[in-house]
């Protein structure tokens, strides 16, 4: 479930809401049809309301929320993933785990800036260790050292930050082309991708900096076992935004 | 539900569960077997730790493709993903036997159980294809002919009509020296019978088949799991405190670990959880209960039977699911199998009483012949959680020494590891000329 959860957010792509189609309204006039032989009446509890319901997220915004999951899908098949078995195809693993390697340390300096600013000492003590081993003897964090050296690796964002200090998630929210995520963890993808961009044209020259920008998308979908509609489930949205929530959650709480 | 059939439900959990270590002894099992979890609630959540699986390719060319069975089938808009049955298969670049491998219920062609089995079969040099339970969402909307799945020979029939149409499309790359089947649970169940399908069929002639911890009955097996639902503390409306404790244990074991995800880690947070055995049993309930939910709204809208949907009503990609999402979590595989299962096949068949329908949905309604087909083996654990007390007596019974029973295991849980790996493998390569 982790690696379902961890690249569904790619915070690099720019948000863009134009491109999520609407299709027909989806009402149904349950009244017109016969009643079936289980009914919500007969199996839920009185008085339930989606808010207490097993795998209940507050989505106020789900006809949206939906369009734009199914036009991520589309996104997904038509251009993400050609493109990621065109990387795996062309660059070996080598060079991809390289690429990560690369990548991750850039998250490691925002989960060491948000452990200070969440006040966690070792988690800041983990994270720093990291960047300033794998920034150095790791080759401006081409080779992952600190792992071999059994440096725990916590991951904080923005998102955990603002949950840390009493945010609650909000609406849940799908984002065009990133995936699952809600009000709060959305807007705490605009600081985080601040600070990593500020530190990348600081230390990458213009030509590296842009390759990357065009490299994270695609090694952090290279990095996402996620495939849309294939666990199975004839619930897939539902499941994708209670696991993502829960998840959350329990990033925040730890 | 009625309180009365809950009740007897629970009765009847209780003496399962008390009386199912009285009978263990009645059946002989393999000696000197090392499988470190002797639970079996344990064994089948947890799988094989690490250090004890057998030693398998890392990576081998295990790809995904699919394969359209009704051209002319109208999907419905809300499964619209789904028109294309995928399956996984891995070639040999040379001419090699064939084995074929069915996932169990809810399992799909590429889950790590037939992932796996790929990679031992691969690796001892078979052209591997893999497909998912025809109780699999994809399965279902893709390749079910009714759309209600779960039947014996219905289910045998789509499989076989589906292995036919991929092997029609790989005949033109590769050369098959032979045909075998094998799969595990329900695949395991549904192997007997597409073996069975096979000798009047003759598609195939399938040389050699292993069943891998099959159910005898559907219906016990199902009756068995919806039981362990019912050990959530607090019952299904707790569901949401009972995977939020779960989870939580869950998630403060991966911040002490690098890696979460593998068998390994599963052992280490079983071991640091100290799980009652009611609460593994409610974590397999809960987890067969998710996947029969999904089933259940499928097949309902496969089949426009009126279970939960609205019978005429058509949902699109858009639709709201909640209410189906619900009320199924809250439905048992045993109200699928009264309510919808067996009226929609008894209009096909209206002498068929409820007790023969559920007698037929069992190997034992195909004895005759699994005790006669000598190329059919099967390895099972005595302390299988989905057999009824007593009920692995039926193995040694039916197939004598072609049936291997081992100490421990519980449900699936020693598939990985090293011994019933090696087993697997032998049954198929045993006596084989090389």
């Amino acid at each position: 479930m982790k690696s379902i959860l961890q690249g569904l957010s790619i915070p690099v792509l720019a948000l863009a809401l134009g491109a999520c189609s609407s299709g027909p309204q989806p009402q149904e006039q349950a009244e017109s049809y016969p009643e079936p032989i289980f009914t919500a009446k007969r199996l839920l509890p009185p008085e339930q309301d989606d808010l207490d319901d097993l795998t209940a997220v507050y989505d106020p915004w789900e006809g949206m929320n939906k369009r734009i999951y199914n036009f991520n899908y589309h996104f997904d098949q038509a251009v993400f993933l050609p493109i990621v078995r065109g990387y795996e195809t062309v660059v070996p693993k080598i060079g991809r785990t390289g690429v990560s390697n690369f990548f991750n340390n850039f998250e490691d300096l925002l989960t060491m800036v948000n452990s200070a600013l969440q006040l966690r000492p070792k988690k800041l003590l983990h994270s720093t260790g990291r960047v300033l081993v794998n920034s150095t003897v790791g080759l401006f964090g081409l080779v992952d050292v600190a792992t071999a050296m059994d440096i725990p690796r916590p991951m904080e964002d923005f998102g955990q930050t603002l949950g840390f200090w009493g945010t609650p998630q909000g609406p849940y929210l799908v984002i065009p082309f990133l995936g699952p995520s809600n009000l709060r963890d959305g807007l705490g993808k605009i600081p985080d991708a601040y600070v990593q961009s500020t530190v990348k044209s600081e230390v990458l020259s213009e030509p590296v900096d842009l390759t990357t920008t065009v490299l994270y998308p695609i090694d952090t979908r290279a990095n996402t076992s996620f495939r849309y509609y294939e666990n199975g489930s004839a619930f897939e949205y539902q499941m994708v935004r209670w696991l993502y929530s829960t998840k959350r959650k329990l990033d925040v709480d730890q | 539900m009625t309180i009365t059939k809950t009740t007897q439900q629970l009765i009847a959990g209780l003496c399962a569960l008390l009386f199912a270590s009285l009978t263990f002894a009645a059946v002989n099992t393999v000696a000197d077997y090392d499988y470190p979890i002797k639970d079996r609630f344990a064994a089948t959540v947890v799988g094989t730790p690490e250090g004890y699986q057998a030693k398998l390719p890392e990576s081998i060319p295990f790809k995904s493709r699919s394969i359209v069975i009704f051209p002319e089938r109208v999907t419905p808009d809300v499964f619209f993903y789904g028109h294309e049955l995928l399956y996984s298969v891995a070639l040999q670049d040379h001419e090699a036997p064939l084995i074929f491998l069915i996932a169990g219920t809810g399992a799909s062609h590429n889950g790590s159980k037939n992932t796996n089995m790929a990679k031992a079969f691969y690796q001892a040099g078979y052209h591997v294809v893999s497909v998912s339970s025809p109780t699999y969402n994809n399965f279902v909307i893709a390749a079910s002919k009714t759309g209600v799945v779960g039947h014996a020979e219905r289910d045998a029939e789509d499989i076989y009509r589906v292995f036919e149409m991929i092997w029609a499309e790989l005949k033109n790359e590769i050369t098959a020296t032979s045909f075998n089947v094998t799969g595990y649970s329900l695949g395991g169940f549904n192997a007997a019978f597409v073996s069975k399908l096979d000798e009047e069929r003759k598609s195939f002639n399938f040389k050699r088949v292993l069943l891998i911890n099959p159910p005898v009955s559907l219906y016990n097996s199902i009756s068995l799991l919806d039981r362990m639902t019912q050990d959530i503390p607090g019952g299904i409306n707790n569901f949401d405190k009972f995977v939020d404790k779960l989870m939580r244990a869950y998630t403060s074991t991966y911040e002490e670990s690098a890696d979460a995800g593998g068998e390994d880690f599963l052992y280490k947070t079983y071991k640091a959880l100290k799980l009652k055995d009611e609460e593994l049993g409610a974590l397999i309930g809960t987890s067969f209960r998710v996947s029969s939910a999904s089933l259940v709204f499928t097949s309902d809208v496969m089949a426009d039977y009126g279970y939960i949907k609205p019978k005429g009503l058509t949902l699109n990609r858009y639709s709201n699911l909640r209410v189906y999402n619900e009320v199924s979590l809250r439905l048992g595989f045993t109200d699928y199998y009264h309510e919808f299962f067996y009226p929609f096949y008894k209009a096909e068949e209206p002498s068929m009483t409820r007790d023969q329908f559920i007698a037929s949905m069992s190997l034992k309604s195909i004895e005759e012949y699994l005790h006669n087909a000598k190329k059919i083996t099967m390895m099972g654990n005595v302390d299988d959680v989905i057999l009824e007390p007593g009920e692995i007596e039926f193995f040694p019974r039916v197939f004598g020494d072609r049936a291997t029973i081992y100490p421990y295991g519980g449900h699936c849980g020693n598939m990985n590891y090293r011994d019933n790996v090696a087993h697997m493998v032998a049954a198929f390569t045993e006596g084989e000329i090389q």
